[in-house]
């Protein structure tokens, strides 16, 4: 499961190394900086990720890795290291060692934030963190994908495109009534929706879902498992979740952190009768 | 539909907002000029060369309040140091004010009095071009700019936020104040630059010449209240709204928040340096006492009192304040800092909204529901 | 060996002609002229006889008459021959031998030359140190005696100096050079400017010798620049516990309550303040206890001020909770509410708070390297108010609740902490150990309404640098502040440091924004 890979090197575009999935057929392909390489169906590369914080250690030699288009869940006891693993990928943390990879060829150990973002990554977070001044809209015509430099901000006006695609957003996360009300008077689950459609509008490709239906009622988790299954095979997911119901509505696989290394891999069915991760986890 | 950058201005604005502007400029540019030179001093109509000057003055203010308040109210930045950037343009342009003296002045040099006190020889580099407008201008705009950016790159880049930037702004002006106070700086120490004769060409307190200047500054104020609008009404001004309630979150959608910053804070420098400008030649002096931290802190008061967040409250708190001030220092010069300083207390306690939201709220009680 | 022998002889000479001084150089005392005068004392001083001392201390004393072709010393009732000492009738109309300055200042001279010979160690060593600035050329003889006959180590090293002195003024250019030789191991200052004009061809012809004096001085310099760098460590060293015992306040409350105080420096008035109104009080009521003044004003200024910063948590910090922006702007209202009411009740000018006077003068530790007492007992004072502050926040319980409210306020106000009255309580600590600060600086530095304002900066930068929640980081901060600018100061005046300060402080945050010692652990942004 955690094969290590060796990266092609950036710098010689045609060693060729046979894997499918490529068009040009036996040669190697280009590999464009700063544009996401899927050549090899591996969206996701986390290798040996060691991070302390001062002397307690958060990440202990994680590796995981995600396959484009899949939907993976995270489990696990608080303090496994889920929300840290988070934090590295989004480039909120720096690793103190190992490689992490968006693709073949994005390091995201180099990057900051605001450029991960850019290049395909969007994050939801445990509390819903929106922008509570400014109305349903707004927020989703902030996290839109486009030019976000400031130049273009200063000049930019909402065209037609863009403004139906927010439009559509609003139905899919059902607050199309609510679009011109300030953000903070939204319910809990509501502003957990208006977070999801903010990621959705970012057009990510991939989506890191932290604790994502905290707080919803039943119908409301029901409706974000639907969401969220749709959206697999075009985009990747990775859901942290404690909710094993939830976990079960998504299907897919299931990883088991714990104190900050993988436990276990495999379908949820096997994992919840190992008995190791009923020791730490789940319980007997 | 892509709207056209002029429509874009004109519609930042609403309506009411336009006609209210529309009146002011009337006054400042067409009643007030007539109203002084025209109707006569015993007459109650008539407007003294004082008050031209008060009005000016605190018309100057009005820019920087609302300089502040884009970067405060809306950037959420609250920097104790702004008076800087206001002296600076002020000293900028008080140089080719010094300049336009010539001979006329206590020694009869081509130097300012102050440098052949000092028993200088000859105007240092940084003087040179300084009898230039056009150069002059441009020293009011770029200086400002580059201090500003250098040390808004350095402060936003490091993510110093907060009450920490507040209390490095307030030491980067007070060292300034410090180094402008020695007479090697080659700013006049102490006394500053004062007993300007001409600007223009002009004599400098002939009436013509304070209406000119007081129109001035009423346009300028005019011109910023709408770019401002403008200014926040679009993207820019949502995208810097959202770094000012969740700086981290901002990120995560991708922008950086870094360039934002420094762009309001560069160019609120720019403002204030502006302002700072036609500040010096109505007021007739400059100097290092514009630094002091209390000027700065007293600006965000300004803000505070009117409404952070609302660009005309800014006005009308420079407004308020500056007058009181004018009363109070003419009647009751002890009470003043009492007073002022018990504003500081009772705004940030009770009024947090400021004047403008103490009369939004009145204006929705009665009736509406809105 | 054979040396202490010949000086002994030459003693035993003198010493049996002790029964009488040169009867002739007496006489000349008495002379009219001045110069003569001058020259019969050095003559006398030569002799290196104690009877010499006691005649010309009656000269000094002017106690020495001419009474016809005698000179007698009156003393009193009784009349002595000034030559043989020995006692005689009180003369009928004696002539006063008039003592002019610059008599009475070689008379000075000729004393404390004569007392080299005085049994008394501490006689001889408080007559060397006199003498240092007071050589003559005329005295070498004297002093190549004394320096022969000179055991003590200490003196001897004072009397080779005095005596190379003296030689710097000899026709031999050889004698000259060793002089110079010898007084390159000096710190003294007036020393120094004599070796400088030993550098200009004018006053010094020979070549040999000027070089031997331009080498002279640069080992010079170099020792005074060591105790000038020695002072101004010192210097910063107090100024840094000065803005230790500020910054220390202000870390507390920053700590706890993630409040910056801008009425903070009024604080710190309200501690001088309170020494000034305890030194009136002792100056009306207890006059004579005056110098106690000080140890009463302690707990005084630290109430007061302690008091101050309950009311100002109460009516105004407690209401911001949260809003550090506005707290900034509203503790600057009250900054101004206080500097105008010291202004009313005070006057607007600056008050007069002097030393007690066992905090007078200083210690010195070298010629220009002197200590004074007030900065030594301030740094002294400062180290002991933050040893009290260390055991009241590590091993009390209300330190425990301080530190856990600073840490995490939520978690400790679930777990039963009274954060509320922690606050105010952490509040008041911080104000009166700032009020002790300004108690500190009373001593120092002039006591006004705004004298707060100059600090407010300072402790800011410290607590910036020093980072929030350890004690530690507010010592290094502010002592490595206080030296560095002081250092700075020393090489670029004050301004040029203030800014270099500044801007340091910018990069480091840079690098650190989490100061020098941050809490552990996961930070919460």
């Amino acid at each position: 499961m955690n094969a290590r890979n060796s990266y092609p090197s950036l710098l010689d575009p045609d060693e060729s190394d046979g894997s499918g999935g490529d068009s040009s057929g036996q040669q190697g392909h280009r590999i464009i900086p700063g544009e996401l390489d899927l050549s090899h169906k591996v969206i996701l590369y986390l290798d040996d990720i060691n991070v302390s914080f001062d002397g307690f250690k958060a990440l202990n030699n994680l590796c995981l890795t995600i396959d484009a288009g899949e939907l993976r869940c995270i489990i696990g006891p608080n303090g496994a290291g889920k929300t840290t693993m988070m934090d590295v990928i989004t480039g909120k943390t720096r690793p103190d060692s190992g490689t992490a990879f968006f693709g073949q060829s994005i390091d995201l150990t180099r990057l900051s934030e605001p450029e991960i973002a850019h290049a395909g990554i969007g994050r939801k977070f445990q509390k819903p963190t929106i922008f509570e001044q400014h109305s349903v809209f707004e927020n989703l015509e902030l996290a839109m994908k486009t030019d976000k430099r400031v130049w273009r901000s200063l000049f930019a006006c909402l065209r037609d495109e863009q403004r139906d695609r927010i439009t559509a957003t609003l139905r899919q996360i059902r607050l199309d009534a609510q679009a011109d009300r300030p953000a903070g008077l939204l319910s809990h689950g509501q502003k957990q929706w208006l977070e999801i459609g903010m990621l959705l509008v970012q057009e990510p490709q991939l989506l890191l879902l932290d604790e994502p239906v905290a707080g919803m009622t039943d119908d409301e988790t029901m409706r974000t498992a639907e969401l969220f299954v749709s959206l697999a095979g075009k985009h990747s997911l990775v859901v942290v979740e404690h909710d094993m119901a939830f976990v079960g509505q998504l299907g897919g696989l299931v990883t088991v952190l714990h104190e900050g290394s993988v436990l276990t891999e495999g379908p949820l069915s096997v994992v919840q009768e190992d008995p190791r991760v009923i020791e730490v986890y789940l319980g007997r | 539909m892509h709207k056209p950058l002029t429509l874009r201005f004109l519609t930042a604005l609403d309506g009411k907002s336009w006609l209210a502007l529309g009146l002011f400029l009337a006054v400042t540019l067409v009643a007030v000029p007539l109203l002084h030179l025209y109707v006569a001093p015993e007459s109650a109509f008539h407007v003294s060369a004082y008050a031209i000057t008060l009005f000016g003055k605190i018309m100057c203010y009005a820019i920087v309040a609302v300089a502040m308040d884009l970067i405060w109210g809306y950037g959420g930045i609250l920097s104790l140091g702004h008076g800087l950037f206001f002296a600076l343009g002020g000293y900028a342009f008080g140089m080719y004010l010094m300049r336009q003296i010539g001979r006329d002045g206590s020694y009869q040099s081509d130097l300012p009095d102050f440098m052949v006190f000092l028993d200088w020889k000859e105007l240092p580099w940084y003087w040179s071009g300084s009898d230039s407008l056009w150069w002059v201008a441009l020293l009011v705009v770029v200086v400002p700019a580059l201090v500003a950016f250098v040390f808004g790159y350095f402060a936003f880049r490091s993510r110093i936020k907060g009450v920490y930037f507040s209390i490095i702004t307030q030491a980067l002006t007070y060292a300034a104040m410090l180094l402008f106070f020695r007479n090697e700086t080659g700013f006049g120490g102490n006394n500053g630059f004062t007993d300007f004769k001409r600007v223009f060409g002009y004599t400098i307190t002939s009436p013509d010449t304070r209406l000119t200047l007081f129109g001035l500054t009423a346009l300028l104020l005019a011109l910023t209240l709408v770019f401002a609008r403008w200014l926040v009404t679009s993207k820019f001004g949502r995208v810097l709204t959202a770094i000012r309630d969740a700086e981290s979150r901002v990120m995560f959608i991708g922008y950086d928040p870094l360039w934002y910053k420094l762009f309001v804070w560069t160019l609120s420098a720019i403002l204030c340096g502006i302002a700072g400008a036609l500040y010096v030649p109505q007021v007739g002096i400059i100097n290092p006492s514009e630094m002091s931290t209390a000027n700065s802190i007293e600006i965000a008061i300004w803000v505070a009192v009117g409404g952070r967040g609302t660009l005309i409250g800014p006005v009308i708190g420079a407004f308020v304040v500056n007058l009181a001030k004018s009363w109070f220092t003419v009647s009751f010069p002890e009470y003043w800092l009492f007073f002022l300083g018990l504003l500081f207390i009772v705004v940030t306690l009770l009024l947090p909204q400021g004047l403008v939201g103490l009369w939004k709220k009145l204006a929705v009680k009665p009736g509406a529901t809105r | 060996m054979t040396r202490y022998l010949f000086a002994f002889l030459l003693y035993a000479c003198c010493a049996s002609a002790h029964a009488a001084l040169d009867a002739q150089q007496v006489r000349r005392l008495a002379a009219e002229d001045s110069s003569d005068k001058v020259a019969a004392i050095e003559q006398l001083t030569q002799t290196a006889d104690p009877d010499a001392v006691r005649v010309l201390k009656a000269m000094a004393d002017d106690s020495l008459f001419l009474a016809g072709d005698r000179v007698v010393i009156v003393d009193g009732e009784q009349a002595f021959d000034a030559a043989t000492g020995r006692a005689i009738a009180l003369p009928e109309n004696p002539e006063s031998i008039t003592v002019n300055n610059r008599i009475r200042g070689e008379l000075d001279g000729a004393l404390a030359a004569l007392k080299l010979f005085d049994t008394d160690a501490g006689v001889r060593l408080a007559s060397a140190q006199k003498l240092q600035s007071q050589v003559s050329p005329a005295m070498a003889p004297l002093l190549g005696r004394a320096l022969e006959k000179e055991g003590d180590g200490r003196i001897k090293v004072l009397l080779t100096l005095a005596y190379a002195q003296s030689r710097l003024g000899d026709a031999d250019p050889a004698v000259r050079l060793a002089a110079v030789k010898a007084l390159a191991e000096t710190s003294s200052p007036t020393i120094r400017s004599v070796l400088l004009r030993l550098t200009e061809k004018a006053s010094e012809p020979d070549d040999k010798v000027r070089y031997e004096a331009v080498a002279a001085l640069q080992s010079i310099d170099g020792r005074l620049a060591l105790a000038e760098n020695l002072a101004r460590v010192f210097s910063g060293l107090s100024l840094g516990s000065i803005l230790l015992l500020g910054a220390l306040g202000l870390a507390i409350t920053y700590g706890v309550m993630g409040v910056i105080n801008m009425a903070h420096g009024e604080l710190l008035m309200v501690g001088a303040y309170s020494a000034y109104a305890m030194q009136s009080v002792f100056r009306a009521y207890f006059p004579a206890a005056v110098d106690w003044y000080l140890p009463a004003a302690i707990p005084v200024a630290f109430f007061a001020a302690a008091l101050v910063g309950v009311l100002m948590e109460r009516t105004v910090i407690r209401w911001l909770y949260g809003r550090t922006l506005e707290t900034l702007l509203a503790t600057w209202g009250l900054s101004l509410v206080l500097i105008q009411s010291a202004r009313v009740v005070f006057g607007a000018q600056n008050v007069e708070v002097s030393n007690p006077s066992w905090m007078s003068g200083g210690v010195e530790l070298l010629p220009n390297l002197i200590l004074p007492w007030n900065r030594i007992v301030i740094v002294g004072f400062a180290l002991f108010v933050l040893l009290l502050v260390w055991v009241l926040m590590n091993k009390t319980r209300l330190g425990m609740f301080v530190r856990a409210v600073t840490q995490n306020r939520r978690m400790a106000g679930c777990v039963g902490v009274p954060t509320a009255r922690i606050d105010t309580l952490a509040f008041a600590l911080g104000a009166g150990i700032a009020g002790l600060g300004g108690l500190a600086l009373s001593q120092i530095s002039n006591v006004g309404p705004d004298m707060g304002q100059g600090y407010i900066v300072d402790s800011f930068m410290v607590v910036v640098l020093g980072g929030v929640g350890q004690l530690a980081g507010a010592v290094w901060a502010a002592l490595g502040l206080g030296i560095f600018s002081k250092l700075l100061e020393g090489w670029a005046g004050a301004v040029i440091a203030k800014i270099a300060i500044l801007v340091f402080i910018i990069v480091f945050i840079q690098k650190r924004p989490q100061g020098i010692f941050a809490l552990k652990g996961r930070s919460v942004e």
